[in-house]
């Protein structure tokens, strides 16, 4: 069994470790996860969430923040 | 209220903000960028404290991309505000009025503060106001255009008939047009290519705050009417045989 799963970040294809949490993810990235909002598969995950919930094989996952806008 | 979009450095678009004078800065909401080839966060560069923070859903298509991005924007930020805008043509920005008015009663019901970017049509700002918005954005002309107040009629008369805030979103290029803009009663401008491509963004945002301030005092100090004859200034009496 392959101990990585492949996934979409950012429209990205990513590989990640089997059974990384989305906290995982974010570490893995080098993100805070103070400074970003994250979206796995349509879904808002709340900040104190992110350690709970395992990215699987195939899962859409969205990374945003503020940036400069009107 | 200004945008921070467009600006050469953050450090020219820090100093403007302070020097408009404005209260309500927006933002925007995107990816992050993963190869972190450019740092395109804002968060740092604006305090919270001294500002409240609006995010938008600018580049939006659909009402159902505006309440994706409005709840993304929520978790993000501090506050229930949302700047609504949903797009209906790319060439002109201009709102597509329907998606906007299903966005907004979506967004309202969400438990949403909503101030929806609209055009200058009345029977949409009546709309936007009875589905419960907060605040109502029209238009001074397109986004980005700086073509200044194209229907003052317009904007006066949903400022007229509207009793929620009512803040003119876009177009306004020069401090004139914002002199003229705030002239027609409303409550407030948002602006933000006039400033961030002024040649000295940081000069235009001091003058943008005197415009705003000088057309909001005459506009409460009440114009005189508009004749289409000549009346002197001085006395007939006391003239030369």
């Amino acid at each position: 069994m392959n101990d990585s799963i492949d996934v979409m970040v950012n429209g990205e294809p990513r590989t990640v470790a089997r059974g990384a949490t989305l906290l995982e993810l974010l570490r893995a990235l080098e993100l805070d996860p103070r400074a970003v909002v994250v979206e796995h598969n349509r879904a808002i995950v709340r900040r104190p969430k992110l350690g709970d919930v395992t990215v699987a094989a195939g899962d859409a996952i969205e990374l945003v923040h503020f940036v400069g806008g009107g | 209220m200004v945008g921070t979009g467009k600006y050469r450095d953050n450090e020219t678009m820090a100093r403007a903000i302070e020097a408009s004078g404005a209260e309500v800065v927006t933002v925007a909401v995107r990816r992050v960028d993963l190869d972190r080839s450019k740092e395109t966060g804002i968060l740092h560069h604006l305090d919270p404290n001294r500002y409240v923070l609006l995010a938008n859903t600018a580049g939006c298509f659909t009402a159902d991309d505006a309440v994706r991005y409005a709840r993304l924007a929520r978790e993000a930020g501090f506050n229930e505000f949302v700047k609504l805008e949903v797009i209906g043509d790319q060439e002109t920005l201009l709102p597509d009025v329907q998606g906007l008015l299903d966005a907004a009663r979506t967004l309202v019901k969400d438990g949403f503060k909503v101030l929806a970017y609209t055009n200058e049509d009345l029977v949409t700002a009546l709309r936007l106001e009875d589905a419960g918005c907060a605040a109502v954005m029209p238009l001074a002309s397109p986004i980005g255009s700086g073509l200044g107040l194209l229907n003052p009629y317009g904007v006066r008369t949903i400022k007229h008939r509207l009793t929620v805030p009512v803040v003119v979103d876009a177009g306004v290029g020069t401090a004139s047009d914002a002199c003229v803009t705030m002239e027609q009663g409303v409550d407030g401008i948002l602006m933000n290519t006039a400033l961030a491509a002024a040649r000295d963004p940081v000069g235009m945002a001091h003058a943008m705050r005197l415009a705003v301030e000088a057309g909001r005092t005459a506009y409460l100090a009440g114009r005189m009417p508009k004749r289409e004859v000549a009346v002197p200034s001085s006395p007939l009496e006391g003239m030369l045989d």
